[in-house]
């Protein structure tokens, strides 16, 4: 029944994200979820939820999305609700954050996060330090999302990760989901936080499919930020990890648990505010810590990690030096080999993981 | 009755230098049940001018029993137009209860500016401190075309727009002296004050543009016939966001007043220096513009009530260039005379300053009279002194709310202070 029901299911959940095309088992079951589709669902959930909700950005009406993250929500909602807008990053941004100090509830994409640079000062200065510049006067409800760091071949201006540079600033709250269920749970609690979220996807993630749970698929899905997942328990080392690594960590993990060494691997979920009683909870178990993140080594989310398990109880359980693995500390190169060795690979992971437990 | 009397004519030899005749006449029926409201002639300590101009009372000064004029017509410049077939009348109706009104108000503006130069000067103010005196028809007359439920956004000299959108003198100098009286509670400073529909106050030269823009949209999208006067100067508009802002705004019709206060310098750069086109009302292009005589509050009304007309029929945004001009340097930090002479300030002040131009017209056409002008100042000067008072008096604002508002409607968290042991409670 179940097979079929998939079967009937998988098409149909691949055209859109809007058709009303639940069945209504007595008992949900898991069904595969792309990433694409569950922002797409969470988008839509909202939008239909609250009407001061809406989209804006480069290509996300008529074009579907660039990457085809907001397929069928112009159809659905209209010009008022998904604005296309002409290539002006700074001025996009601003008006989204004017729009959000106005009342209404943007969500601004944009193409990718290198092209928030254009429009950084929006972000951190219009929106992320006004409520506490105004003295708690006047809020800004707004969503940044778009991609976020490496890509295939797109080479150095459209690869880097922004997860330490936004995580820097005191008022943002930055979230980065792996799979789909983080995804729709993640852009969901963004939108209805009454504060500016960035939330950093992955291109390479969007046509990844995952199991939806059936609380998934529930339209209050929520996941809550600043809160870690431990998505693999383990007892020898603890292994942190955001957005597309998290997937690499767990094959890591795969690997060695033959050898007879089980990983724990945190999904952060969230950069800020960051969730260090699990990390400090987790790494007091294993007595090891290995970060594992995307974006260059210098003033990352690994450093950042460490610095903090010094300063907390978690140091004195440290058996050995926590160890990071980065992407390389280059402007992402184009050749495939180069690229390939310019992102943390599973080996890396496992070479890291070996290292610190000193196998 | 004699000691109302008494001290009646106390006031008014204070009052006026050239005393009239007509002074040493009963006051009228009107006065004296304005006598017996008030216990002394002096006004009430805190007096709250924190509402709009449509409902404040202009008439608690006690008048001679001449009769006034109720109101008076005035001619007005013709403003500059670009792209639009016609522009604001040429003739406007002032009436008395305005015309006190306004005048009140820039009488305001204008001492809590020389006010705050002064707290500055006594290091009693620190950091930024930006100037409006000299451009008070500006805040005064832009907030007397519109409604309070419009909205405005402007840059960082922003003072005299703080209290034209309805925030007190106290709460505005308050803030200036970074204390938990402030309307930032002290968070903000100069530069970051906000009210109701009232939206800064922004540090950053041009960014408030787009927000204004985005303003604009949330007032389209509410559909609610309110539009947004986004404010910005002549060294801000060569910003490139402003015109992706210009162009966006005439793309999808935003309900936006554009207003590029000129005042002749961006900092130490003249506009000739800093602008291939000093047309600043053309530059919007494809949007309609206005170049208006900033310092003729008249002038500017008209401007703003047609602007605004303008953007509430829907035809999309509207550029207006306000020609004005500020007394003090760019900032505190600017003497304001290495880069143009005193001679040139000296003009202006004498020949174009906006207060002197709206007590001329309202003394020559039997607005009002000089002494009860000069009534109104004396009115004002105590205000501004008990604000001034409480700003330097109200505490900081306590250590323990140093982590406050970082993130709103949130459950409280800690915020690390310099050190890892230093922590900070923060409350939404």
């Amino acid at each position: 029944m179940a097979a079929v029901s998939g079967l009937v299911r998988r098409p149909l959940r691949e055209v859109s994200g809007l058709l009303k095309r639940r069945f209504h088992w007595t008992a949900r079951a898991a069904l595969q979820v792309t990433v694409r589709d569950a922002i797409n669902q969470g988008m839509d959930e909202e939008l239909e939820r609250d009407e001061k909700v809406f989209l804006l950005g480069e290509e996300v009406a008529q074009y579907d999305g660039a990457y085809k993250v907001s397929r069928g929500l112009w159809k659905k909602y209209g010009d008022k609700r998904i604005i296309d807008t002409p290539i002006s990053e700074m001025g996009f941004a601003g008006i989204a954050v004017g729009a959000a100090m106005a009342g209404l509830r943007p969500i601004c994409e944009f193409m990718t996060f290198n092209f928030s640079m254009q429009a950084i000062d929006q972000v951190i200065n219009s929106a992320a330090k006004t409520y506490y510049m105004s003295g708690g006067l006047q809020s800004v409800p707004i969503v940044f999302r778009g991609p976020n760091g490496a890509s295939a071949g797109v080479a150095a201006q459209h690869s880097q990760c922004f997860a330490a540079w936004y995580g820097h600033c005191p008022g943002l709250k930055v979230v980065s989901p792996w799979n789909s269920e983080d995804a729709k749970g993640l852009i969901k609690s963004a939108i209805r936080d009454n504060n500016p979220v960035v939330v950093l996807e992955n291109e390479l993630m969007y046509g990844v499919p995952f199991e939806f749970p059936p609380e998934a698929q529930s339209k209050d899905f929520l996941i809550p930020i600043g809160k870690a997942k431990i998505e693999r328990q383990g007892t020898h080392i603890t292994v942190v990890s955001h957005s597309r690594p998290v997937g690499h960590c767990l094959e890591a993990a795969a690997v060695l648990s033959k050898e007879g060494v089980e990983c724990e691997v945190i999904n952060m979920r969230t950069i800020r505010p960051m969730d260090m009683e699990t990390i400090e909870a987790s790494v007091m178990k294993t007595n090891h810590l290995v970060t594992v993140e995307g974006g260059w080594p210098q003033f990352g989310v690994g450093a950042e990690i460490c610095a903090r398990i010094m300063e907390g109880p978690a140091f004195n359980f440290l058996d050995a030096p926590a160890v990071r693995v980065t992407g390389a500390d280059v402007p992402m190169p184009y050749a495939k080999i180069l690229e390939d060795n310019s992102i943390p690979q599973v080996k890396d992971i496992i070479f890291a993981i070996k290292k610190t437990l000193n196998i | 009755m004699r000691k109302m009397l008494a001290a009646v004519s106390r006031v008014l030899s204070g009052a006026s230098q050239k005393s009239r005749h007509g002074f040493a006449m009963l006051p009228s029926l009107v006065s004296i049940s304005r006598l017996k409201q008030s216990s002394h002639l002096g006004l009430p300590k805190c007096w709250d001018y924190s509402h709009s101009l449509k409902t404040r009372q202009a008439s608690r000064v006690l008048v001679a029993s001449r009769n006034f004029a109720n109101d008076a017509t005035f001619e007005i410049k013709k403003c500059d137009l670009h792209r639009l077939e016609e522009g604001p009348p040429v003739t406007t109706v002032l009436t008395r209860e305005d015309g006190l009104k306004y005048y009140r108000m820039m009488q305001t503006v204008r001492r809590m500016e020389l006010k705050a130069d002064q707290l500055y000067k006594q290091k009693i103010i620190r950091g930024f401190c930006h100037l409006c005196d000299g451009q008070e028809a500006c805040c005064v007359g832009l907030e007397a075309g519109i409604n309070p439920t419009d909205h405005l956004i402007t840059a960082y000299r922003a003072h005299g727009f703080t209290f034209t959108r309805g925030l007190s003198v106290r709460e505005i100098l308050a803030e200036l002296t970074g204390r938990k009286g402030g309307c930032a509670k002290g968070k903000g400073g100069s530069m970051h004050m906000y009210a109701k529909n009232f939206y800064g106050g922004n540090g950053i030269v041009g960014a408030q543009v787009p927000l204004g823009a985005g303003i604009a949209l949330a007032c389209k999208y509410n559909g609610k016939d309110e539009v947004c006067l986004t404010l910005y100067g002549d060294g801000a508009a060569n910003q490139g966001q402003i015109f992706e802002a210009y162009n966006m705004a005439a793309l999808w019709k935003l309900p936006c007043i554009f207003i590029c206060e000129n005042n002749r310098y961006g900092m130490g750069t003249s506009v000739e220096r800093a602008a291939a086109s000093t047309d600043y009302y053309k530059r919007g292009d494809f949007i309609p513009g206005l170049r208006v005589d900033g310092m003729d509050i008249l002038c500017v009304r008209e401007a703003t009530r047609f602007a605004a007309a303008y953007c509430r029929s829907g035809k999309g945004p509207i550029l207006m260039e306000l020609q004005t001009y500020r007394y003090h340097g760019h900032s505190m930090s600017d003497p304001g005379v290495s880069y143009r002479t005193r001679e040139e300030i000296q003009e202006v002040r004498s020949k174009s300053d906006p207060i002197m131009l709206l007590k001329d017209r309202m003394v020559n056409s039997n607005l009002a009279s000089v002494e009860e002008l000069k009534e109104i100042d004396v009115e004002v000067r105590k205000e501004i002194e008990d604000a001034a008072q409480f700003a330097t008096a109200d505490p900081e604002p306590p250590l323990e709310e140093l982590g406050y508002h970082i993130y709103s409607s949130d459950p409280p968290f800690e915020v690390r202070g310099a050190n890892q042991w230093i922590k900070f409670k923060s409350v939404s």
